[in-house]
């Protein structure tokens, strides 16, 4: 990257208190908090396009929501070149939004139903102090035809019903540019229109973005578009980047194993091509309460004994068991006795209420099973207690995004290059 | 060629066929007339066959799933023929109807949180479906059968006595194919099941629904707009256009050597993995209240010939297998003398783009 970055994100974290009901806040119990954006650090420079990808809850829209102050930050600083976002007051950030601006997914819910074309579009401009109608009324127009939505005269007195789905997101389009803005943060603008309509926004998009030399943070879950669409990508999970770097390295070369499964399962539209069956397994995490260590760990398939391993992982692993074995569920569940406690993140688990010779016979069936599931390669010691058995596990390691090749990575399997080479 | 319309033509594997639908019409009454969602359609399918069903928001393809369930919305009205087992379920009675969905005829929906009661357990959920159909079951083999197809579906046993609230997405439409699947009805309406879930969790469901067949024999008419879905999961396709089927045949045929420039186009402005360039259908899709006469595809048509704009296209066999209805596939002699020179379009204006 060259010169000055128009935004520099710096260990931004994004958290939301969870309340809880009446009653656990009369008794003042500790009800979590979730971390939305958890140490992000991320460069824009001006005109790049730099996509956030992730599945729902991996923080990418809240991230970029943080990018416009419309969620407070709990740390960390977002400049816009001089201006620290994180910082501002409410008054202070309507200046920002002249320069930074928002797309939305759902054009139905981000159009006023009862406002035109053209006062939705040129509402922004009033907000902004432009007074004068006639003045305001040029701004809208020439944002209508920059968004194609010509001629402009057929459009200016439409309400949002009568315009179909791709023509309602021109218009959130031309309510964003209409400011002029130098950075424009779009969040999922396709994916709630239909596949032959796609590919005409995202084209004008990018047709904007070459007039009006725009920078772009494109959110999606959807690495296709993302492919095409992007300089550059960030990989999220559960509000951190676990992989960034240019999109053709991401593609030609993905990294964290949490990448690598995203790209194969895309459904693809070529009948020789099929998505693998050894996808991970479950989905994303609670994120008041994330795993220990890397916290795509639970789901790896290449995971090793420092990724964090605790006694949730081992609810999973017996309930996966029963699934396969259903016969002996009955039987094997009285010796095991009760699990919830497990859901008590900790790197040691104690189960059994049958016997500790009944217990490991269990636990040795589990694994006999699947001698190759991850899990196993994490427990360090496992001891009789009581009428059980005790596991402990590897403590955990969180890995930071490290240099890797021409990416960034935050996996264990990728030691820092940088270290070496500095 | 003769066009016959109750013939066996549609079946691809020569097995008796479970569902037969044939000239299948719905449509919904309003001020400015009714609008023709389904108009025309038919196909078959085979036991233990997954037929995709795909097409654009508005093509009708969600109101065929739900019409052949009987599920349509008041002033909505329907006609047409399906077969099923020998009976035409158009002509039952709202009780023969009743009966028949839930333990022969099952429904998947989209939205899995909005379909289950949040205030009863997973294990009422299934007490209660089963009951409505084999009261005679005892609580335990109610328990037994409904553990069974829950392991099918990845969800273990220790979450039987749990609340819908206390599961993930994914989760929730596993226990939505359960409780679709626990009768073992022999045809299955999966409605876009898998479009609000996350890339790796729907890829998860996409594979439980492969293995359907395996599992259970049914047959599934998995409706989607995504074609790599499609691709995934299904033996046959059918592309639906504006209320009507315009191409149908085993998927690898279809996507590989589409027919009618609708797949064509359709296939090519899907953005995938492999997307070079970005490629579009110009215009909109036609209002059903007063289609464009001919083929309703023809003032998209890239292709568009002058007998496109004037006459029906007939449904035929295709060539590769399947049937397609698209002058550029034939007949050849129904098609009239200068018919076809390219059909002068008229510019589209973004005036009429979706």
């Amino acid at each position: 990257m060259t010169g000055a970055p128009l935004v520099a994100v710096r260990d931004l974290s994004v958290h939301f208190e969870l309340r809880g009901g009446t009653l656990s806040r009369l008794l003042g119990r500790d009800t979590g908090t979730i971390r939305a954006v958890d140490g992000v650090n991320l460069d824009l420079a001006p005109g790049e396009v730099v996509g956030l990808v992730g599945e729902s809850g991996s923080g990418k829209s809240t991230l970029g929501r943080a990018l416009l102050g419309l969620v407070p930050a709990t740390s960390g600083s977002i400049h816009l070149r001089d201006d620290d976002i994180a910082d501002l007051n409410r008054r202070q950030l309507r200046g920002i939004r002249r320069t930074v601006q928002m797309v939305f997914q759902d054009p139905n819910a981000a159009l006023n139903p009862s406002m035109t074309v053209e006062e939705a579009v040129g509402d922004a401009l009033r907000v902004h102090g432009m007074r004068s109608a006639s003045e305001r009324r040029a701004g809208v127009i020439t944002a209508l035809e920059r968004v194609g939505l010509s001629p402009v005269e057929l459009f200016l007195s439409k309400y949002p019903r009568d315009l179909s789905g791709g023509q309602k997101q021109r218009v959130v389009l031309a309510r964003a540019i209409v400011l002029e803005p130098e950075l424009l943060v779009a969040d999922e603008p396709v994916s709630m229109l239909d596949m032959s309509v796609r590919a005409k926004i995202l084209q004008l998009m990018l047709d904007l973005k070459d007039e009006l030399s725009l920078t772009y943070v494109y959110i999606t879950h959807d690495l296709a578009t993302a492919k095409y669409f992007c300089d550059r990508i960030a990989i999220m999970y559960l509000g951190r980047i676990v992989e960034i770097g240019p999109t053709e390295e991401i593609f030609a070369q993905p990294r964290h194993p949490y990448t690598k499964a995203l790209l194969a399962a895309i459904p693809d539209p070529d009948p020789d091509t099929s998505v693998p069956r050894n996808l991970p397994r479950g989905e994303i995490p609670d994120a008041a309460q994330p795993p220990l260590g890397c916290a795509f760990h639970p789901r790896c398939p290449e995971a090793v004994a420092q990724c964090g391993w605790e006694s949730r992982d081992l609810r999973v692993l017996l309930e996966e068991h029963w699934l396969r074995d259903a016969a002996a569920y009955d039987e094997e569940k009285r010796i095991v006795g009760d699990l919830d406690h497990l859901d008590v993140p900790s790197t040691t688990a104690s189960v059994g209420s049958g016997g500790s010779a009944a217990v490991r016979a269990v636990l040795d069936g589990v694994k006999k099973e699947d001698p190759g599931e991850p899990m196993w390669k994490g427990v360090t010691a496992m001891e009789d207690s009581g009428s059980g058995v005790t596991m402990h596990f590897e403590p955990a390691e969180a890995p930071a995004l490290r240099r890797a090749g021409g990416v960034d990575v935050a996996c264990v399997l990728y030691p820092d290059e940088g270290a070496e080479g500095s | 060629m003769a066009i016959d319309v109750v013939d066996d033509r549609f079946d691809a594997t020569g097995h008796e066929p479970v569902i037969s639908a044939r000239d299948v019409r719905v449509w919904y009454g309003t001020t400015r007339g009714a609008i023709r969602a389904v108009d025309g359609v038919s196909f078959d399918l085979a036991p233990g066959e997954t037929l995709g069903l795909v097409g654009e928001s508005g093509c009708g393809k969600s109101t065929l799933g739900r019409g052949l369930m009987g599920l349509l919305p008041e002033g909505a009205k329907r006609d047409g023929q399906v077969l099923f087992r020998g009976q035409d379920i158009f002509r039952l009675s709202p009780k023969a109807s009743y009966r028949l969905r839930g333990s022969e005829l099952g429904m998947i929906f989209q939205e899995p949180l909005t379909r289950l009661n949040p205030l009863m357990r997973i294990s009422q959920h299934f007490e209660e479906t089963i009951k409505e159909h084999e009261p005679r079951l005892t609580k335990d083999e109610i328990r037994e059968r409904a553990l069974e197809v829950l392991r099918l579906m990845g969800i273990p046993p220790t979450r039987y006595r749990s609340y819908p609230h206390e599961f993930s997405g994914g989760m929730r439409q596993r226990l939505m194919i359960a409780l679709a699947l626990v009768l073992r009805p022999a045809f299955v309406v999966a409605d876009e099941p898998t479009t609000a879930l996350d890339v790796l969790v729907e890829a998860q469901i996409v594979q439980i629904l492969n293995d359907l067949r395996r599992n259970f024999q049914t047959s599934l008419l998995l409706i989607t707009h995504n074609v790599g879905i499609v691709a995934e999961a299904c033996d046959r396709v059918a592309v639906m256009y504006a209320g009507r089927i315009v191409e149908q045949g085993k998927v690898a045929e279809v996507f590989k050597n589409p027919q009618h420039p609708y797949t064509r186009e359709l296939l090519r402005s899907t953005i995938s993995l492999h997307t070079t360039g970005l490629n579009y259908i110009p215009g909109a899709p036609p209002d059903l209240v007063d289609p464009p006469d001919g083929c309703r595809f023809h003032p998209r048509c890239p292709a568009a010939m002058d007998v496109c704009a004037t006459k029906n296209p007939v449904n035929i066999e295709r060539a590769g297998g399947g049937r397609v209805e698209c002058w550029l596939a034939g007949p050849e002699d129904q098609i009239p003398e200068g018919g076809k020179r390219p059909l002068k379009q008229e510019e589209l204006t973004v005036a009429d783009e979706a």
